[in-house]
């Protein structure tokens, strides 16, 4: 447990139990907050950190995330009425992705689901919300208490992860498959009987094998050495933020106030999104019952959507940030714009996820990029064709195989 | 669906009380066939007459009839259904402690001019102020409020019809209207009259069934309200048997129009299939189906446990959760062995309506202890003696004594159960100031709490008017915005109580406002 000596406008960013291991680690000392925390955004180099993702181990810390437990005899019928999927058949050891919106059929936030028993959920999500979960929750015997500081939790993700894990200890972790999740132990580094626990599950953010390790907070630099010990031998890497980023959007994973805003958060009427917009559609299910936003989500798919998410393979190999999207080459007409983009060393394409206008958003159409780049300084601005493709755009097979291959 | 039964009423409605009877009769009229669920034993709801004592009735909760137009009750034939008023047009008496009592009659003050001419001329003012104001804002009244943001050319109609008639009651009106609609009425009444007496009549009228002071924003809007209900002319009246005579006449009406009528038939929960309400179940577990379900319960007691908030979004539900429903008045009933002498009352006047509001000063005092949960010492009265002009609710020579008691907090520190009695001691000293006899002439007596009200006519909160009426939950915003226009976000479900605009106190133009609206949905 975290334990704040000083008063909290002294201390605005929380460390979490990984910081004095990341910090010894880090060669940039390039920290950012994330909800809270202070967490690192680059050790030694992206490209670097990248790398470990797609072709070795990587390991994130996502202590960060923000967690409720969800519990009570209710606890089913509250979480399908908040989310728009349906969760009954979500049982104990599995997980689901999920999200959530207001009764306009607005996205709140989107997180994943654990059910821990038939009576008991943790939901992992990007921004706290305990007031939402709170009014959702009125008519309900549920109990939601927010343990975002009673758990560490850190992410072994890439091809040799499963192999990690097993050098650790955690046998039988081969067997999880996708969306899974378990309880394991590990024998406490460097030597001893004593025995440290662990909910493993397999999930990540980077569309690639890998796991997400769950554990008390005083158990987690124990973890972390223990990890590191044997993965000197095998590339695991410490990695931050930036290298993630470019994973997810391989992976097609949308991140909260880049790729929508939550409608908690917007002010300007017409920025909120809704899942049907944010290409989510998979994740509603109309015939589930009644959920929040469901009567409005029923009416906007009906009148077809105005605009969607999607992915583009933009022309060039300098990534479309926050470019402008036009029918034309004129550039007269604006059809959307880019909402993350990032050059992808794997695919060796340009990507870009991208909101456009309704007549833009079938596959294979194209629009034009308005890139802005720098030439030492000198800038230029280039109209370049990007083409509406599937999403993700990097899905490798190892990421559902189990037990995933051994290294 | 194929497992789906046939409906067998085009409506169900939840509650037999005023709104729900009258929505029902216009619905049956409408060519609808509608069956009312009463879980009482008779209908009225919360307007039934009842023996508290061996040979002694009395109106349960409101005793006069004020607010309901009359218009609407002759379009419903009460007179026919056997409605008498055993007294109309029945005086206003603000009690004073030194016997200088005032006389609101139809149009004048009586004593006023002895007491300040200036007065006297002021309050001729403001009567015609309100009966212009009244006049633009009656039709708010009669009929659903405008959805914000809506395209529909109803709607918009509906606004600038509002917009209209504002811009019609000229440049000084509008600016009055502006200037007082969201104040206090104390300070309403600084600047218009000096006599305490007169003061605390105004603001009794501003604060009855609220959960408000006379110091508190937003009071004027109760006199508003009023003027606007009773487009500028308020007549007292008292139905003959009671305002239960009133509910049996309503239930005479929408029978003979065709509606069903079931009583002691509790309804359980408001039946969902298919995102569309079905009908309902009853506490007995029998199911009856219906193409669309229109509820007079609270809007809490329809959402969070007829219906659940399962069915509705959580932000909806938020907002309902969120009403403000707490009553804040109590009732008590004496029986009386013989007529108290109030001094300086004329006979005449005694039969009306009596305050015990000396000045506005004494009522926000009263109001000073239900702020911390507590009751005044010296709170504020209504009376009506129902026996002078109807005897029969009282066995030969004796009567009975109706008494609307303000502040009575819900929630009272230290509990009802252990405070009942002082509380009516309390009343009972209050009253004897200005009736000296009063102790010695009571029988028996009968305390009606918010929490009793509650229990006993179903209604969250005991609160007369269901949910508090303040302009944060009025028109539009009432009882929440989503549920406005008497249509749930459920569809076919409809809502048609005192919760809905234009509120309660016995009007009755909430039942058909939501019955037109149910026509309209389902046409």
């Amino acid at each position: 447990m975290l334990t704040v000596s000083e008063p909290h406008y002294r201390q605005p960013l929380l460390k979490t139990p990984f910081h004095e291991r990341a910090r010894a680690a880090s060669q940039l000392d390039s920290f950012v907050p994330w909800s809270g925390y202070t967490t690192v955004d680059v050790f030694t180099s992206v490209e670097q950190e990248y790398f470990a993702i797609r072709n070795a181990s990587s390991l994130y810390d996502l202590t960060p995330m923000v967690k409720y437990r969800i519990a009570g005899a209710d606890a089913l019928r509250f979480l399908n009425r908040l989310v728009t999927r349906d969760l009954s058949k979500t049982g104990p050891g599995r997980v689901a992705y999920a999200v959530w919106c207001n009764d306009e059929g607005h996205l709140i936030d989107d997180g994943t689901v654990f059910c821990m028993a038939h009576d008991e959920y943790r939901v992992c999500t990007a921004e706290r919300q305990l007031d939402w979960f709170t009014a959702s929750a009125i008519g309900f015997d549920v109990e939601i208490r927010e343990v975002t500081e009673e758990i560490a939790a850190l992410a072994v993700q890439g091809p040799t992860s499963c192999r990690v894990l097993r050098a650790v200890g955690l046998a039988g972790v081969e067997r999880l498959k996708p969306f899974e999740h378990a309880a394991f132990t590990m024998p406490r580094a460097p030597s001893g009987p004593a025995q440290i626990a662990l909910l493993v599950s397999r999930t990540g953010f980077t569309g690639d094998l890998g796991y997400e390790l769950w554990m008390q907070p005083g158990d987690a630099e124990g973890v972390w050495d223990a990890l590191m010990a044997v993965g000197s031998t095998r590339a695991l890497r410490p990695i931050g933020s930036r290298a993630l980023n470019i994973a997810r959007i391989e992976a097609g994973f949308l991140l909260p106030n880049l790729d929508f805003v939550s409608a908690a958060h917007t002010l300007h009427p017409g920025t909120e999104r809704s899942p049907l917009e944010l290409g989510l559609a998979w994740l509603v299910d109309f015939n589930k019952g009644h959920f929040t936003g469901r009567r409005s989500l029923l009416a906007e798919q009906r009148r077809g959507p105005r605009r969607q998410l999607v992915g583009l393979d933009v022309e060039g190999n300098k990534p479309a940030h926050n470019a402008l999207l036009y029918s034309e080459r004129s550039g007269r007409k604006e059809a959307g714009s880019v909402t993350s983009a990032a050059w992808s060393p794997t695919c060796k394409r340009n990507l870009a996820l991208a909101m456009l206008d309704a007549p833009y958003i079938a596959l294979g159409s194209t629009v034009w990029a308005e890139i802005y780049l720098s030439r030492e300084l000198v800038w230029q601005r280039r109209m370049v064709r990007a083409r509406v493709v599937e999403r993700p755009f990097y899905a490798p097979q190892r990421r559902r195989a189990t037990p995933p291959a051994d290294f | 669906m194929s497992s789906a039964p046939r409906a067998r009423y085009d409506s169900i409605v939840v509650g037999g009380g005023h709104n729900g009877l009258i929505c029902a009769a216009y619905l049956a009229r409408g060519g609808r066939s509608v069956l009312v669920l009463e879980a009482a034993e008779r209908v009225g709801g919360a307007a039934v007459t009842r023996e508290f004592a061996p040979g002694f009735r009395v109106s349960a909760c409101a005793h006069l009839l004020h607010l309901m137009p009359r218009a609407l009750m002759r379009d419903l034939g009460l007179e026919s259904q056997g409605l008498k008023l055993a007294a109309d047009g029945l005086p206003t008496v603000a009690l004073s402690p030194d016997g200088g009592h005032l006389v609101f009659g139809a149009g004048n003050v009586g004593g006023l001019t002895e007491h300040s001419s200036a007065d006297a001329a002021a309050y001729a003012e403001w009567r015609a102020l309100l009966r212009r104001l009244s006049g633009a804002l009656h039709p708010l009244l009669a009929a659903a409020p405008p959805r914000l943001g809506s395209d529909a050319w109803r709607d918009r109609a509906s606004l600038l019809g509002l917009g209209w008639r504002l811009r019609r009651l000229g440049r000084r009106d509008l600016r009055e209207l502006l200037r007082i609609g969201g104040m206090c009425v104390h300070d309403l009444l600084e600047d218009r009259f000096g006599l305490a007496l007169l003061k605390g009549a105004l603001a009794f009228d501003a604060v009855l069934g609220t959960n408000y002071g006379p110091r508190s924003p937003g009071t004027v809007l109760a006199l508003l309200y009023r003027a606007a209900a009773s487009q500028g002319v308020e007549a007292l009246a008292q139905p003959q048997g009671g305002l239960g005579a009133l509910s049996e006449a309503l239930a005479r009406a929408a029978t003979a129009a065709g509606a069903q009528i079931r009583t002691a038939a509790p309804v359980a929960r408001i039946l969902v299939r298919e995102d569309r309400a079905a009908g309902v179940q009853l506490a007995s577990g029998e199911e009856i189906c219906a193409t669309s379900v229109v509820s007079s319960a609270d809007p809490k007691a329809t959402f969070l446990k007829l219906l659940g908030s399962e069915h509705l979004d959580a932000g909806f539900v938020r907002r309902v959760a969120q009403v403000r429903s707490r009553g804040l008045t109590a009732k008590l009933h004496l029986a009386l062995e013989r007529l108290p002498q109030f001094p300086g009352v004329a006979a005449d006047s005694l039969r009306g309506r009596l305050l015990v509001a000396p000045s506005a000063d004494y009522i926000e005092r009263a109001y000073n202890h239900a702020k911390y949960e507590e009751f005044s010492s010296a709170p504020m009265l209504e009376v009506s003696i129902p026996t002078l002009a109807d005897p029969g609710l009282a066995p030969a020579g004796k009567h009975v004594m109706s008494v609307i008691v303000q502040y009575a907090p819900y929630a009272l520190a230290g509990g009802w159960e252990a405070l009942r009695q002082a509380f009516t001691d309390v009343v009972i000293d209050t009253l004897s100031r200005y009736a000296p006899g009063l102790r010695g002439c009571i029988g028996a007596s009968e305390l009606l709490t918010p929490p009793d009200i509650e229990r006993e006519f179903h209604i969250t909160g005991g609160h007369w008017h269901h949910a508090e009426l303040a302009l944060d939950q009025f028109f539009m915003l009432r009882p929440v915005p989503g549920a406005a226009q008497y249509q749930a976000p459920v569809p076919g479900l409809f809502l048609c109580g005192a919760g809905c605009h234009p509120g309660g106190g016995v009007m009755g133009l909430a039942g058909r406002n939501a019955a037109r609206q149910v026509m309209r949905e389902a046409a």
